[in-house]
Parts: C-alpha cells; structure tokens; sequence
C-alpha cells in the first residue's frame, strides 16, 4: 500500500513538470503545478494518516544501480507524524499561492518557482521516507536546493540574490557534516541501510557521542539552531510568502526529524545530550526571541520567531533524552510528546502567520511594520485569522501553542519535584526560560499584532489595503480553525501521540500510553477551565450589549493631553514599543542607528532611522566568510575552454588509474 | 462544597481590596478618606454610564476588557485559598493559573494598542516589558513552593504547608513570600512600580493602557483589576499564615483577616514609598527573581 505516496509524489512531480512545459501559457502552467501540489499532497496527507492510524510501517525495497547505496523507503509512525507539516502545509501553500502570485509577470519565472515548491515538497518527502544513507543525502539535497531557487523568485533585486546565496551556504555547511556523519556510519555499519545503523553502535557510547554532535550540527543548522540561524532571517523575507509558510511550517522540521531519528539509531543516550540540547534549545529560544523583538519588517520577525519555536522543540526533546537517559520515564515521554507536538502546532501557526504576512504584504504593498497599522478594518479576515496565530504562538489558552508549552512546562515542574538535584536543576532552567520566552513573546506578537493591524494606517498603501483574494482567506482560515481544534481537543491529540512517542522513545506503546494518561487528567480539566472562561466572556459580553442597548454610544477622537490634531504618525511605533526591551537586553541585541538631527532656527529636515543586525552573521559568518574570498583566485580554473576540460577529466582519470593500481 | 468558598469570597471581597488600599493611604495622609465600599459603587456606576468610543478603534478595543474579566473570573476555578481548596485542582494548574494572567495581560494591551494613541502606547510597552520579567519571576516562586511540598497543583501544594513544613522550610518561605509581595505589586501596577493616582499620562502604566475606556468596560476593568489583586495576594497570604487546622471557619477567618492586612500593608508601602524611576522597576524585578532563586537553592537537597 505504499503505492498511495508514490502516485503522491509521482504528481507532483508531473504538476512540477507539466507547470515547466506550459510555460509559455502563464495561466494553464500555474494551474497544472497547482493542482499537481494539491492532489499529491492530498494523497500523500491520506497515506500518513493511515500509517499513524494503523501503527503499521509501509515499506518499498528495489535494487538500485547506485553504489553503495539501496532504494529502500519506508514511512513507519515517525515518519509518517513528520509528513503531516510537510504536505498538510504544501495543500494549503499550493491553494494560496495562485492568487498571491496573480499580480506577477513573467511565464517563465512562475512556472520555475511551481516546479520548485513542488520540488521542495517532494524533496521533504524523500528525506523524510528514506531508509537507506545515500537515499536520504540525495533527497536532502533536493529538498535543500529548492527552496534556493523559491529565495531567489525576485532575482533582479540584489538582497535577494544575497539571501539565496546565504541560504545555500548555510544549508550546504550542514550538508557537509551530514555527509560525514553518513559516510562514518555507513562504514561502521557496512551496510547504509537504517536498519543496520542500529546494531553498529550498540555499546559503543564514544561513538554514539561523536555520532550525536555530528547529526546535532548538521540537522541543527537546517533547523535554525543558534548560531546557523543566520539563514533564516535572509531567506524568508526574500522568498515568496507561501514558500516561507512551507519553508518555516515545514522545511525546518525535517532538521528535527533528523535529530529524533539519529537518536533512535545511538541506543541509550547520556545525560550530557539531554543538557546538550537544552542549552542550545535555551540560548536558541531565548536568543530567538530577542532578536525578533527588535525586527520591523514583519517577515524577518517571523523568521527569528522560527529560531525561538525550535529552540522550545529542543528543550522538549532535551528534557526526553534526559529522561531516557536517568530512567525517569514520565520526564522522556512527556518531555518528546512535548517537542513533537509543538513540531506540528509550530507548523499551523507559523504557516498561518507567514500566510498572514504574504496578505498584508500583497493588500498593503509592503512588510514594513513602520509604514502599516489599521488593517484590522481593511482586512476583516486576515486581521482575524493573524490575531488566532499570534495568540497561540504566543502560547495562550485556549489554542494549540498553549497545549505544548503545558506539555513542556509540566515535564519540567515533574522535573523540579525529582529527589535528584541535577534533575530538579534541569528543570528549574526549562521553566525560568520558558517563562522569560512567553512573556517576550507576548510583547514581540503584541508589537507585531498591534502595530500592523491596530490603531490607523502610518501610509496612503496601508490606507488604502483591501482584503485578499478569498482561495488566501480560505488557507488562513484553515489553519485558524487548526490552531483552535488542536487546542480545545487537546487531549484526545496529546494521547493519540502514543505511538510517535513510543517510536522516538524507543519505549513500548503500553509505556508511553500510560504516561500520557498522566497529562491528559490534568489537560481536560484545564480544557473545562477554559470552556468557563468562554461561557464566563460570552456571558460578559451578553450584560455589555444589554447595558450598551440602553445606554448613549458615540465616538470621539482619544485622549491626548488637550492636542486636537493627532495624525497616524503620532502614534507609538513598533521600534518604540519596544525600546525598553531591547536597551535591557542590549548586550544580544545591537542596533545600528542612523540620526540626521534638525539644525539651526528653523530645521528643513531631520531623520532617524536604525537596523537591526543579526551579530552572529556579523561577528561570525562575515570574517570566515571574508576569508573564503581569497579562495575565489582559483577562478583562473574556470576559464570557459572546453579543451581545458577535457584535460581535467583526463588529468583526473589517470590519477585514479594510478591509485587504483598502486593500491 | 467547601472548594466554593475561594472562587466566591474573591468575586465578593476583592473591590474591598482596593477600598482598604484607599482608606489605608488616606488615614495615613491624615485625610478621610472614600467609603471602604467606594470600589463596589465605582463598578455600579461606571456599569449604567454609556461609553465613548476612540474614532479609530475596532472590535478588538470592545473585547479586550471582556476576555480580561474572563479569564481572571477563569482562574478563580484553581487558585487555594489558603487551606481552603479551590473547586478544581489538577497537576499543572499553575501552568493554567499563569496562561489565563496572561491571557488577560494580552487582551488587556491589544486594546490599548487599538486606541492608536501613543499614550496607550507607552503604556503598553511598558507592561509587556515588565510582564516578561515577571513570568519567570513567577515561575520561580511556584516551583520553589512546589518542590518544598512534592506536588506541582495549587491546592495541594498551600495544603501541603502544615505548620511542621512550614516550619522547617521558613527560611525559603520567608524568601519567596518577599518574591511574592514583589510580584503582587508590579502585576497590579502598585508603588513603587506604577502610581495609579499620578496627575501624568506620561508616567503611569495600567491607569494609562486603559484611558480611553468607559461604561461598563471601565466597569469590567476595574472589577478584572480587583480579582487580579486579589488572586495573586491570596497566593502570598496562603504562605505566610500557616493555618491548616482543618476547621472550615478557623481557616476562612484566618485568609480573610490575612488578606486585609495585606492591603493595609500595601497602603502602607504606596503611602511611605516613592514610585520607582521607570529604569529601576527591571531591577525590582530581578531582585524578586534572585530571592527566589536562593530559596530554591536552600531547599534542593
């Protein structure tokens, strides 16, 4: 029955291709990758659904004419869970970006950036359903080369062209320790197969060690771990905006399917993993946080706010080892549920929010947070739907965010109740940062929110903003009502993430049930707190309308200290919304600032403008990649004579005709 | 039927709250002071009024005081009074207990952003920059009571502190009540880190977010902040006075007795106390933090 995905990918593919050759028709080529991304998604979301429903692994073997390597899929419940991101977000990417993309010229251009999202989705795919080495580094790749061109869609700007350059620099650094972190088990193992991964590193905790710190840097950086974050805020303001949504929903999210799958692969884990990545989840989420708060283009925001969720993803999964590894087996099970469900919530929101983006982008011609405000009356349904994925990322009650911080706060205070001191300090640590990330994320997503849809519009394009085509509505909406469903059932979600658990875990399903059944007492209470608090609010709201019906309503302009004529630039702006954040946290957060001050009697002009700039792209990136430039001398190489190729080749294969005969 | 006793002595008590507060703050200046019922007829009266609203407001400005009153009334279901339970308990209520604070800070802010005047604004900003600092600050305290008494529910961590633990863990008792006392007062925006009385929009933090409302939104912000006042009061006085003599009576005389000392101990701090520079209440903040902190030290092995 494995026959479902690959007719799944088989259409995207075709839909990619098909997009390509029609080209020359705008129109038609965009319908055909349209509709090829959403039947195959759709096919592929029904045969993960059923992998999950019946537990059963689905598997495909063939010989493959490739050395070293076999043609070996299978999609067993953790794959499976990690499909769902990928094309439940590729559906509704694929439904949004027709009309994103309608005001755009250029048949050919359109026609590339459908084939490469479908690419993008059929690469995850691949990666994610690989069971062999080699199958799983070509997929990467796919997956890893697409999104470089969706980045570059607007090629003729040059930040663009930056960013994509970044991205690919960035994703092949990771490639490279994957590449090694593969080859060292492949031979260990003799065999690249997973299944034989397993058996190699069995009582070997050295090697497993090694093994962990590689796929840990070569996952993370795809992932968006502090510091090879710095991708993330060039390539998602660049790309086009549903292509973010699959990027940041999805793409990042087979970083960490790497890292959960690696660790089933190294047996019994130590401690020192689990304080391993709960320091980088920490420095990741809080770091996250910070840099976002001091962003005002509202795509960058929401990238660095990518870097935050996944730093909460490894504190989850950094808790879950640590818990496997001292045998306190209600910390790992929590500890994993918590890290894989916020895997998928992130996705819904995130998704929704860089949809949420893409909208305000298109109606008010532009992301940044300083020219915007308002939109909340233009644009009844984005404002709506972006207000619902602020909320949950944020991590409030009632909707899905909420649901995984519980899961992880709770494992943290289990954590804190522990005898054992070092357990208790784990803990301690998850919970204050946790703690310090809600509550700046509360003032980032107030910020975002308040100042892009509240409030009047700060220029004539954000005055002027009509809400969006409705296929763009119905995605957000979609995705809306995600985050309140996998909120308000949250316990029937949170004890259907058995299986995926005990899969992660290594732990039987039996074990990992009864575990859950622990957080799911507590989640349906909290879940009746929360309908009270809806009946209580509607009741509230019933006594203000009765109250209001009797009584005189009118509006007047608000209260300004006696100053009759304020104007939309009076208002408080984003960078002054959070000024006191960041001057306290200036230390991580550096802004450059600009300051034309007004001169003389009667001043013509004055301005003030600052950046914000990512200090590890400064202060780490730039300098090693200054001196990568002295390497651009062996250009004399590339010199564009087919005869001087030649003479590579043969030059090359004479060598191997030596040292295979040497040897 | 008892667990009924908190949620309802809060909906009553807590506008007396602030009239203590009030009076307390008079007596000390030597003036007479409002009725200690003036808070009760504030809300009534602001109830029957009509309402302006700001030209540029949306719906989110009208909803923003109902979702506030909401999910304080919400977390009334699991906050202990003192011995006395709350109706609902449940391992992780605490996790709760802070996501309805919050949730009613967020709302609380939209709408003030909504107003799109920079006072509210100002005000905004700088409830959010303290809440963030606030949270773990809070999250500290609660896990420090919770590995003291081995539980991580409300209701039976307050119940757990029996005079025996309460006792023998004082020293970090005393610690986080103090973290506690902190907290009660920046969450509510209480001298020294905002004076809700100050003369000057440019000053002030709650009293400023929600200038523009009136009628009975005013009405159901005033009430929201009372139930605020009294929620978190109530986790410190359920620390500080360790009665658990099972007696239904005893104990519910004890908390009330105890929680008008604690507002004429706040009227006491807003009366001799300066309102702190803006710069400092971080600070304030982090001192909160550390007690706690060093609390959790004392108590981990």
């Amino acid at each position: 029955m494995v026959m479902v995905f690959a007719t799944a990918i088989l259409l995207l593919l075709f839909g990619g291709f098909l997009a390509v050759v029609l080209c020359a028709r705008s129109g038609v080529s965009q319908v055909a990758g349209q509709v090829g991304a959403i039947s195959g998604s759709a096919l592929g979301l029904v045969s993960a659904i059923r992998v999950l429903l019946t537990g059963k692994a689905e598997g495909m073997s063939s010989v493959w004419h490739m050395p070293g390597g076999s043609l070996h899929f299978q999609i067993d419940v953790l794959s499976a869970f990690f499909l769902l991101p990928v094309f439940g977000l590729s559906i509704l990417a694929a439904l949004y970006g027709r009309s994103y993309l309608a005001d755009r010229k250029g048949g050919y251009a359109l026609a590339g950036s459908w084939f490469h999202l479908n690419m993008l989705t059929v690469g995850m795919a691949l990666v994610i359903a690989a069971h062999d080495g080699l199958l799983f580094l070509l997929a990467w790749e796919i997956m890893a080369l697409s999104p470089f061109f969706l980045v570059a869609f607007d090629d003729q700007k040059a930040e663009v062209r930056k960013a994509a350059w970044i991205y690919l620099s960035a994703t092949h650094l990771g490639t490279a320790f994957l590449l090694i972190f593969f080859v060292l088990l492949g031979r260990l193992a003799g065999t690249s197969d997973f299944d034989g991964y397993a058996a190699a590193l069995r009582d070997n905790p050295a090697l497993s060690s090694t093994m962990f710190l590689l796929a840990l840097i070569g996952f993370g950086s795809k992932a968006g771990i502090v510091p090879t974050h710095v991708w993330l805020p060039e390539a998602h303001p660049a790309a086009p905006s549903h292509a973010s949504a699959l990027m940041s929903g999805a793409m990042i999210k087979v970083g960490i399917y790497g890292v959960v799958r690696t660790l089933t692969f190294l047996g019994a884990p130590e401690p020192w993993w689990g304080w391993l990545l709960i320091a980088i989840g920490a420095s990741s989420g809080v770091l996250g946080v910070l840099f976002a708060l001091a962003q005002h283009d509202l795509k960058r925001l929401l990238a660095y706010h990518s870097v935050e969720n996944i730093g909460i993803i490894l504190l989850g999964i950094g808790i879950g080892v640590l818990g496997l590894a001292e045998g306190i087996r209600p910390l790992a099970v929590i500890g994993f549920a918590a890290g894989l469900l916020h895997v998928l919530n992130h996705s819904i929101f995130k998704g929704l929010l860089f949809l949420g983006a893409g909208a305000v982008q298109r109606a008010a011609h532009g992301v940044e947070l300083e020219e915007l405000g308002g939109l909340l009356k233009r644009m009844p349904w984005t404002g709506a739907t972006f207000l619902i994925g602020a909320t949950a990322i944020v991590g409030l009650p009632p909707l899905n965010g909420f649901v995984s911080e519980f899961l992880l706060f709770y494992a943290s205070f289990f954590a804190v109740v522990q005898p054992a001191v070092n357990i208790a300090v784990a803990g301690l640590i998850v919970l204050v940062v946790m703690g310090l990330i809600g509550g700046l994320a509360a003032a980032c997503f107030a910020k975002a929110f308040g100042v892009v849809f509240l409030g009047s519009p700060r220029s004539p394009e954000a005055g002027e903003a009509r809400e969006v085509a409705r296929p763009m509505c119905a995605a957000m909406a979609i995705l809306a009502l995600l985050c309140v469903v996998f909120g308000l059932a949250a316990p029937t979600v949170v004890s259907a993430l058995d299986r995926v658990v005990a899969a992660a875990t290594g732990l039987t399903i039996g074990a990992a049930r009864d575990q859950l059944t622990a957080v799911t007492g507590p989640l349906t209470i909290a879940i009746s707190v929360f309908a009270v608090c809806i009946v209580i609010a509607a009741s509230v709201w019933a006594v203000r309308s009765r109250r209001l019906a009797l009584a005189a309503v009118r509006t007047a302009q608000v209260w300004g200290c006696g100053y009759p004529k304020p104007t939309p630039k009076m208002q408080y702006t984003a960078s002054s919304f959070v000024q006191p954040l960041t001057t306290q946290f200036h230390l991580f957060v550096r802004n450059r600032e600009v300051l034309v001050p007004p001169e003389g009697y009667f001043p013509a002009s004055a301005s003030y403008s600052s950046e914000s700039s990512d200090p590890f792209l400064r202060g780490l990136f730039a300098p090693v990649f200054r001196w990568f430039d002295y390497l651009s001398h062996l250009e004399i190489f590339q010199h564009g004579l087919v005869h001087g190729y030649v003479l590579y080749l043969v030059i090359t294969l004479v060598a191997l005709l030596i040292w295979g005969s040497v040897w | 039927m008892s667990g009924f006793v908190s949620p309802v002595c809060a909906l009553i008590f807590a506008p007396l709250l602030v009239g203590i507060i009030n009076r307390t703050k008079a007596v000390v200046a030597g003036r007479r002071g409002p009725p200690l019922v003036q808070p009760y007829w504030d809300v009534a009266k602001y109830l029957q009024r009509g309402v302006v609203y700001g030209e540029v407001t949306s719906w989110l400005f009208r909803l923003g005081p109902v979702v506030n009153l909401a999910s304080l009334a919400a977390a009334l279901l699991i906050v202990p009074f003192g011995g006395l339970g709350a109706p609902l308990n449940f391992s992780g209520d605490l996790i709760v207990l802070a996501g309805l604070l919050a949730l009613g800070r967020f709302a609380t802010v939209l709408a003030a952003l909504d107003t799109g005047s920079s006072f509210e604004g100002m005000g905004a900003s700088r409830e959010v920059h303290f809440a963030a600092l606030a949270e773990p600050t809070l999250f500290l305290a609660l896990a420090t009571l919770a590995r003291v008494t081995g539980s991580f529910s409300l209701t039976p961590i307050y119940q757990g502190f029996t005079a025996t633990v309460w006792v023998h863990a004082l020293p970090a008792v005393v610690l986080v009540a103090m973290t506690l006392l902190i907290l009660e007062l920046v969450e509510n925006n209480r001298i020294p880190v905002d004076d809700p009385t100050t003369h000057l929009e440019l000053t002030m933090i709650h009293e400023v977010m929600v200038l523009d409302h009136s009628g009975p939104e005013l009405a159901f912000i005033h009430y929201a902040a009372a139930l605020r006042l009294w929620i978190l009061g109530s986790l410190l006085v359920g620390l500080v006075v360790p009665f658990r003599s099972g007696s239904f009576w005893l104990e519910g005389t004890a908390m009330l007795l105890g929680m008008a000392v604690l507002a004429v101990a706040i009227g006491a701090i807003e009366s001799t106390m300066a309102r702190y520079q803006l710069i400092r209440v971080p600070q304030f903040i982090l001192g909160a933090a550390t007690l706690s902190a060093v609390a959790f030290i004392i108590i981990l092995v």
